[in-house]
């Protein structure tokens, strides 16, 4: 195949951070939203997507469409040696030892439900725990709630402080000769808190506990190195790191992948098949039954190689830059309370509007072109926490310049305007 | 921008500062029903006490947006006095004006102040929090104890 595109950023890592010439790589910011530019700022939602991603769906259409492992014609060889390549830049992208560690999903949420499915329900029993956090996505409260329902172990839950950080000492208490799993989330999607990972790793792999986290957030924004975190297994999205929606990763130490059982029955995770018996096929593909989202995958590899050609530590540094100016300009603002103030925090700004519902601020925000995110953003208990039925969300990305923070602030000395407040 | 300042009508704003018959439920209440949209969490529950087939009294509690909340306020000042079967003809003609419109004129003419509720349609992702509260009534009329958006 025309070989997988480089991914068009120019950029040296001892340039200046220039965000106008990232935005140029990004159609869709450049578009006007009820007659004012848009300002995304949605991206904990999703990403958009640069050019060379959207050329790199295309072209494999155009070109190598086919199917994967199967064929000895032109086009499944271009297909496959394309797809399997991805596997080694998402290695790379995790930080992790070995390329066979990676499995393809259909987002966090499956590779959080494989390895409930896989790792941790063959090791429950009735009356064993499994941690998980009160600020945790649903994604990853259902599949262990549904666990415990059918084994009979029980959902211990850290707590979390008014600022929305971890209550750790609470963890250290829970954690005991009953815990079968620590499920944690990397970065919370809506309070921005980035959670003290590797010391509860330590904690639990000293009580011989293996730890899952869910990467959803974390992936798009700061430099990943699974190794030195040691987590045991690690989940991401492809449509939060700039890539096209119905693609995932999870990382698994190989190990342990080694030992769990197959996810789904099928093609492709085979080795020989007859109605005697069926042997499986080999980590990662064990898997992986069906033909796989071949494009996607594909088209995640270029969204990973755009990433790591701007640099990942250079995106974290802009984005907490930018995070601390939207943060100062929020708060003077007069009834506008943020949610989540957490001394280590992401890119995101939870915030309550005194008087006036989330759903009418993101409303009135979008005919200022300003796109954000309300609602409780599929984690009800952290709304529970704080006491509020809603929140209004802006995330940021690589791509947001103080243009689109200032859109922000401006929306929202509108929304008081049109409330009264 | 003046489609905006249709959707939040002081009409509407005026409702969702100072909702009428909230937080209420009327002694007697005989008919009641717990509204939930699962897209936005928002919940509502409508009370109503009916004697001898008309609605004696009604009223809402519960927490939302304000169009929501404008929307169950004014059902209520809507439905005061009214037998089921003109609840049942009102909550068709609202739902008709939320979803496939109408001309203002006309709703002004049939509707009086609800006709300020057209202004939703013009926001898909909004109709729902206009209808929640409809939808619940509708449930708590016929017996049932929920109702969704969906």
């Amino acid at each position: 195949m025309a070989s997988n595109p480089t991914p068009t950023r120019p950029l040296g890592h001892d340039d200046p951070y220039d965000v106008e010439a990232i935005r140029r790589d990004f159609p869709a910011l450049h578009q006007e939203v009820n007659g004012h530019r848009l300002a995304y700022l949605d991206n904990g939602a999703t990403s958009q997507k640069p050019r060379a991603v959207i050329d790199a769906l295309t072209r494999f259409y155009e070109n190598d469409n086919a199917n994967v492992h199967r064929g000895v014609h032109t086009l499944s060889e271009r297909a496959t040696l394309a797809y399997e390549a991805v596997r080694g830049k998402v290695q790379h992208f995790l930080g992790a030892a070995d390329e066979r560690e990676v499995v393809f999903v259909r987002g966090t949420t499956e590779g959080i439900n494989l390895v409930a499915r896989c790792h941790v329900r063959p090791r429950l029993e009735p009356g064993d725990e499994i941690i998980v956090s009160e600020m945790e996505h649903h994604s990853n409260i259902v599949p262990w709630q549904i666990l415990c329902q059918e084994t009979g172990a029980r959902l211990r839950v850290i707590p979390i402080d008014d600022d929305g950080a971890l209550v750790l000492e609470r963890f250290h208490e829970m954690l005991s000769s009953r815990t079968r799993f620590v499920s944690l989330v990397h970065v919370a999607n809506s309070l921005g808190t980035v959670n003290p990972v590797r010391a509860i790793i330590e904690a639990a792999h000293a009580e011989g506990v293996t730890v899952m986290l869910d990467g959803a957030q974390s992936a798009p924004h700061m430099p990943l190195d699974v190794q030195a975190l040691d987590c045991d297994f690690f989940a991401f999205s492809s449509h939060k790191v700039l890539g096209p929606t119905g693609i995932g990763a999870l990382y698994g130490k190989r190990a342990l992948l080694e030992e769990m059982p197959p996810y789904q029955g099928g093609g492709d995770m085979i080795r020989t098949v007859s109605f005697e018996e069926t042997t499986y096929a080999e980590v990662p593909l064990k898997f992986e039954a069906g033909t796989p989202n071949i494009a996607d995958t594909i088209a995640l590899g270029t969204a990973l190689g755009y990433l790591q050609s701007v640099g990942l530590d250079r995106v974290a540094a802009h984005e907490q830059a930018l995070l601390e100016y939207a943060t100062e300009a929020l708060a003077a603002i007069d009834g506008v309370r943020l949610i989540g103030t957490a001394p280590r925090k992401a890119g995101i700004l939870s915030f309550v509007v005194s008087g006036v519902h989330a759903h009418d601020v993101g409303t009135i925000l979008d005919s200022c072109g300003v796109a954000v995110r309300t609602g409780h953003h599929c984690t009800q208990p952290v709304m529970a926490r704080f006491g509020v039925p809603a929140t209004t969300r802006a995330s940021l990305a690589l791509y947001n310049n103080r243009d689109d923070t200032d859109a922000l602030v401006a929306g929202l000395y509108r929304v008081k305007e049109i409330f009264k407040r | 921008m003046s489609a905006l300042r249709e959707l939040y009508e002081e009409v509407i704003l005026d409702h969702n500062r100072n909702p009428r018959n909230y937080p209420k439920r009327p002694p007697g209440t005989n008919h009641s029903a717990k509204g939930h949209n699962p897209l936005c969490g928002d919940e509502v529950a409508i009370h109503l006490s009916v004697k001898d087939g008309v609605i004696e009294d009604i009223g809402f509690e519960g927490d939302g947006c304000a169009i929501s909340t404008a929307s169950a306020s004014m059902l209520t000042e809507a439905l005061k006095g009214k037998n089921a079967e003109e609840a049942r003809a009102l909550f068709a003609r609202v739902h008709g004006l939320l979803t496939e419109g109408e001309d203002p004129e006309v709703a002004i003419a049939t509707l009086g102040k609800l006709a300020v509720l057209g202004g939703v349609k013009d926001y898909p992702m909004r109709v729902k929090c206009a209808t929640l509260a409809w939808h619940t009534m509708m449930a708590a009329l016929e017996g049932d104890e929920t109702a969704t958006s969906e």
